[in-house]
């Protein structure tokens, strides 16, 4: 038993290993590049990294390629974690070795939390425009609102993590979801859909249909997610509201996607009802009204040289809010969030913020200044040894 | 013992300092008119501030790859003279064959053959006139697909419709065309024109096209005009009446009025046209041949000489260099590298300097040998990264930080240059294990320390970059890492480092295999600094091309190859 579990350690804290692995890594990365000219920068994540086993598509069939970056992460770090322990010691002469792998253990956990808690928003903004809530790249919700009462809505949001769990075999009951007054049923969520006339092909005659709403006269057919740098996707769902207490009113099935333009309403027990299928939204206590975008070009050249968003950030208790320039290399940091300049059409007035969340931010810069430190502690003994025995 | 180590070395040395200041010379005008003064004069262009000079310069490179243009009658121009024919008598620079075709199919369009060409593939303007429409057409088509879908005609449809483009306008950009200068020609200049010629009234004012400052005159109904226009149109008069006493005065007087309002500029521009005329880069490449050829002729015969030769001009050649890079820095007022080209430079600077360390540490002509080549081949890709234009660009508004640029950049490169150097010590330790005998036991085992240390440099200098440019993404786009391609590249070479390192710690590769390693870094290094471009995707994909993409493979192969003599038995140890 003894001997079985030296032979485990002896494996696990090898160098071999560690040399294995970090090919396998570069290979990984290497492989995931490429990759990026099909899939763009946040498809390569999913497939590659932020997953165990690595699934290509050949010829439509799913094949198991490569290990994920998870897997091979995973191995790393208890690799390392082991050698740390079994084999490391702490002397002077070994202190740069110590600290940089010290520091690539908090490196690789850092990298592992925010894998898991970063997120990304964007706030596209008008000049003039005040907004209180920033929206995801790629994250979809179903947004029902009771629009009755004067100077607010009463928002339901449901994400598209749950509304995914519907196959057109088996509907999603939503059972009572709190506040509303109606049964709200998912019949077919598409991550990626186009909009087709019904009845334009029989291939498509088994697709669920809308009964009600503009959704009529259109058809969601189902296509392929891309997550290519220049295209998205444009999601689509079926939901049906029905009354299990009333059958006098017949179940409806409305067709939401972000192509139709414009929301679909509909009143129910006396009260106007909105439904949309919106990027999802994150809303914050503070609000940013958009005053004035600048684009400057070098004189004499198409070469821009700045982009910045003038904008006033009313907190809750600073009602007259304070003016912040947003700025390439200058973002804007307040209540967790950090907003960065993205993107810009000047000449409409409009800017686009990056919102991050990303409450690991600091693990990185400690980690690599731990690495950096002992990478620069380990060269300097060793060529303070080089020159001692170099001299005659 | 005294010659071999002083005396040859040093006359050496000197031969080279002299051939260097002959190049340092003032331009001596070829012909009567002060073509040297035009080349001074300064404008803005790019977003920058530059003299005729390098507009001229960085128009030809782009056009035909080199500055070298003949007229009509076989003459050998100076750039600003094939300048001045193009903008102010194109009648006369439209047969000078300026233009290079080499695609078999645009030659085709062109109803060009390759031998009606200046060197099989240079054709004048006039050759191209009855094409212009046709070309045009594919250049339009061409530029509808999406730039991945382009195939080679048509990136060389649209370069070529670009330049002759860019040429047509350089007729519009200073002075009017001849003829009577009608208001329409004011307006087309002000439209076509590409340059900002006409100084602002107010220092940090607003530069001018000079068609913008002949209708302004004409609105305003200025009769005196704007006397830096009306000197451009009379040097476009006496340039076309050839009648050089008089352009000679203009230019006395523009150049007393600029020097009066313009003294700092005035001055940058001088040491440009000097820095361009001296091209410090192309004497040092050739210099670091030299450099090689002592130092691999030294192993076989006289040693002392040759080798104390080699480290003499290896030094000069770095102090070239340096003066080069330090100029461009004090022109562009950027830190040392902002772009391709000048990373380049950065790596050549690097790898020398750590050249220089390891043969004034093991005094064994190892160093000079690598120092050569590196110096050499990084000055080479340099030279042909130069061909897309200007070299001092301006910076992108997310780029434009000096804080950054100064670390992240310069130590990013630096990486590059210590992965290179250990590269090229694998290649002169296989080849000499394979097709030579000199591989002692000594010189290997010296040949693996060199190699161990300028992997730890490339290791630190690559991971500590690497680090930076993280700092500098989560500073400025909220993501300490994005999985952009060239953050992937650089990745994989701190990857490629720690493999490296740990293979020999744990005993699982020997010299052969360190070095067999090393070399595959030059691969590694090479698709991190090229390879990446080459995708068109991520926010760091800036210029390359497709002739970039073969010579990139090229370079793959050989060093495979290299890698493949690694596993043969030792000539004789």
């Amino acid at each position: 038993m003894r001997a079985i579990w030296q032979s485990f350690l002896d494996f696990f804290t090898s160098l071999k290993l560690t040399v294995w692995l970090l090919v396998l890594s570069m290979v990984l990365v290497f492989l995931a590049t490429i990759d990026q000219r099909e899939l763009g920068v946040f498809g390569i994540q999913q497939k590659w990294f932020y997953t165990f086993i690595v699934v290509h598509f050949i010829k439509g069939f799913p094949m198991p390629v490569f290990l994920g970056g998870y897997t091979i992460g995973a191995l790393l770090f208890v690799n390392l974690t082991a050698a740390f322990i079994c084999r490391f010691k702490l002397t002077w002469k070994k202190s740069g070795i110590w600290l940089t792998h010290a520091g690539l253990i908090l490196l690789l956990i850092g990298g592992f939390l925010s894998g898991l808690m970063q997120e990304d928003y964007q706030m596209r903004i008008r000049e003039g425009e005040t907004k209180n809530y920033s929206e995801s790249f790629h994250l979809y919700e179903l947004a029902i609102l009771d629009t009755t009462p004067a100077g607010h809505d009463n928002v339901t949001a449901i994400p598209d993590s749950i509304l995914s769990r519907a196959r057109a075999s088996a509907p999603l009951d939503l059972g009572d979801v709190a506040g509303l007054p109606f049964r709200v049923t998912v019949r077919a969520y598409y991550q990626n859909a186009v909009l087709v006339r019904p009845g334009s092909d029989p291939r498509f005659a088994s697709l669920p249909t809308a009964t009600a709403g503009i959704g009529q006269r259109a058809l969601a057919v189902p296509v392929a997610p891309t997550w290519r740098q220049n295209e998205s996707n444009w999601p689509a769902v079926y939901v049906e509201i029905s009354d299990p207490k009333n059958s006098a009113r017949p179940p409806e099935t409305w067709l939401l996607s972000s192509q139709l333009g414009e929301p679909q309403t509909f009143d129910y027990d006396g009260r106007r009802w909105r439904m949309e299928l919106r990027p999802a939204r994150r809303y914050t206590d503070f609000s940013l009204t958009l005053l004035k975008v600048t684009h400057d070009l070098y004189a004499g050249s198409n070469i821009p040289k700045n982009y910045a968003s003038l904008v006033l950030l009313r907190a809750p208790g600073d009602p007259d809010g304070r003016e912040v320039r947003i700025h390439m290399n200058a973002p804007l940091r307040h209540g967790g969030l950090a907003f960065y300049q993205y993107q810009m059409r000047a000449e409409a007035g409009e800017s686009v913020l990056q919102v991050v969340s990303n409450p690991g931010w600091l693990i990185p810069y400690i980690a690599c200044t731990l690495m950096t430190l002992g990478l620069l502690l380990q060269f300097t003994i060793s060529l303070c040894n080089f020159a001692r025995r170099t001299k005659p | 013992m005294k010659l071999s180590k002083v005396i040859v070395p040093l006359a050496a040395l000197i031969a080279a300092i002299l051939w260097l200041a002959a190049s340092l010379r003032p331009e001596k005008n070829a012909t009567t008119f002060d073509v040297a003064g035009f080349a001074r004069l300064h404008v803005k262009a790019d977003g920058r501030s530059k003299p005729l000079d390098t507009v001229a310069r960085a128009t030809l490179l782009r056009f035909q790859g080199r500055q070298a243009v003949r007229n009509a009658d076989g003459r050998k121009l100076e750039p600003a003279e094939w300048l001045l024919d193009a903008t102010f008598r194109p009648e006369a620079a439209a047969r000078y064959r300026v233009f290079e075709i080499t695609h078999p199919e645009l030659l085709a369009l062109a109803h060009l053959r390759a031998a009606d060409g200046d060197g099989g593939k240079r054709f004048s303007f006039a050759q191209l006139q009855n094409s212009i429409d046709a070309i045009h057409e594919k250049a339009r088509q061409a530029d509808a697909r999406p730039s991945a879908g382009r195939d080679g005609f048509d990136r060389a449809v649209l370069a070529l419709y670009g330049n002759l483009a860019a040429y047509r306008n350089l007729e519009y950009s200073l002075a009017p065309p001849a003829g009577a200068p009608a208001h329409d020609t004011f307006h087309m200049m002000a439209q076509f024109g590409t340059l900002l010629a006409i100084p602002s009234d107010a220092p940090g004012g607003e530069w001018r096209k000079p068609g913008e400052a002949f209708l302004a005159d004409a609105a305003a109904q200025n009769k005196t005009g704007n006397p830096a226009a009306l000197a451009y149109a009379g040097l476009a008069y006496t340039w076309r009446a050839q009648d050089a006493a008089s352009f000679n005065e203009i230019i006395r007087l523009f150049h007393a009025d600029l020097a009066k309002r313009f003294p700092a500029e005035m001055r940058k521009a001088s040491i440009e046209t000097a820095f361009n005329r001296a091209d410090l880069f192309y004497h040092s490449s050739i210099l670091f041949v030299i450099v090689f050829l002592c130092a691999a002729v030294s192993w076989l015969r006289w040693p002392d000489a040759l080798r104390w030769t080699a480290l003499h001009l290896m030094t000069l050649a770095w102090l070239v260099t340096t003066a080069g890079i330090l100029t461009r820095m004090c022109l562009g007022g950027y830190p040392p590298v902002t772009n391709l080209y000048s990373s380049a430079l950065g790596v050549a600077w690097f790898a020398v300097t750590l050249c220089l360390v390891l043969e004034i540490l093991f005094r064994n002509a190892i160093g000079s040998m690598a120092g050569g080549i590196i110096g050499f081949c990084a000055l080479l890709i340099a030279h042909y990264l130069s061909l897309s234009g200007d070299t001092l660009e301006m910076m992108q508004a997310v780029l434009d930080n000096n804080f950054w640029l100064a670390t992240h950049v310069v130590t990013i490169t630096f990486g590059y240059g210590a992965m290179f150097l250990a590269g090229i010590l694998g290649v002169i330790y296989i080849v000499l294990h394979a097709f030579t005998g000199a591989l002692t036991r000594e010189t290997s085992a010296t040949i693996t320390r060199m190699v161990y240390g300028i992997v730890c440099f490339a290791m630190l200098f690559s991971f500590a970059g690497t680090v930076l440019g993280g700092i500098w993404a989560d500073q400025s786009w909220g993501r300490f890492w994005g999985w952009d391609p060239k953050e992937n590249g650089a990745l994989i070479i701190v990857i490629w480092c720690a493999v490296l390192l740990h293979a020999r710690w744990g005993g699982l590769v020997r010299e052969r295999g360190i070095m067999a390693m090393a070399v595959f870094g030059n691969v590694v290094t090479a698709w991190s600094w090229f390879g990446t471009n080459l995708l068109e995707v991520g926010l760091h994909s800036y210029g390359f091309t497709s002739s970039g993409a073969i010579a990139l493979a090229a370079f793959v192969a050989s060093q495979l190859i290299v890698i493949g003599l690694a596993l043969l038995p030792p000539k004789n140890v």
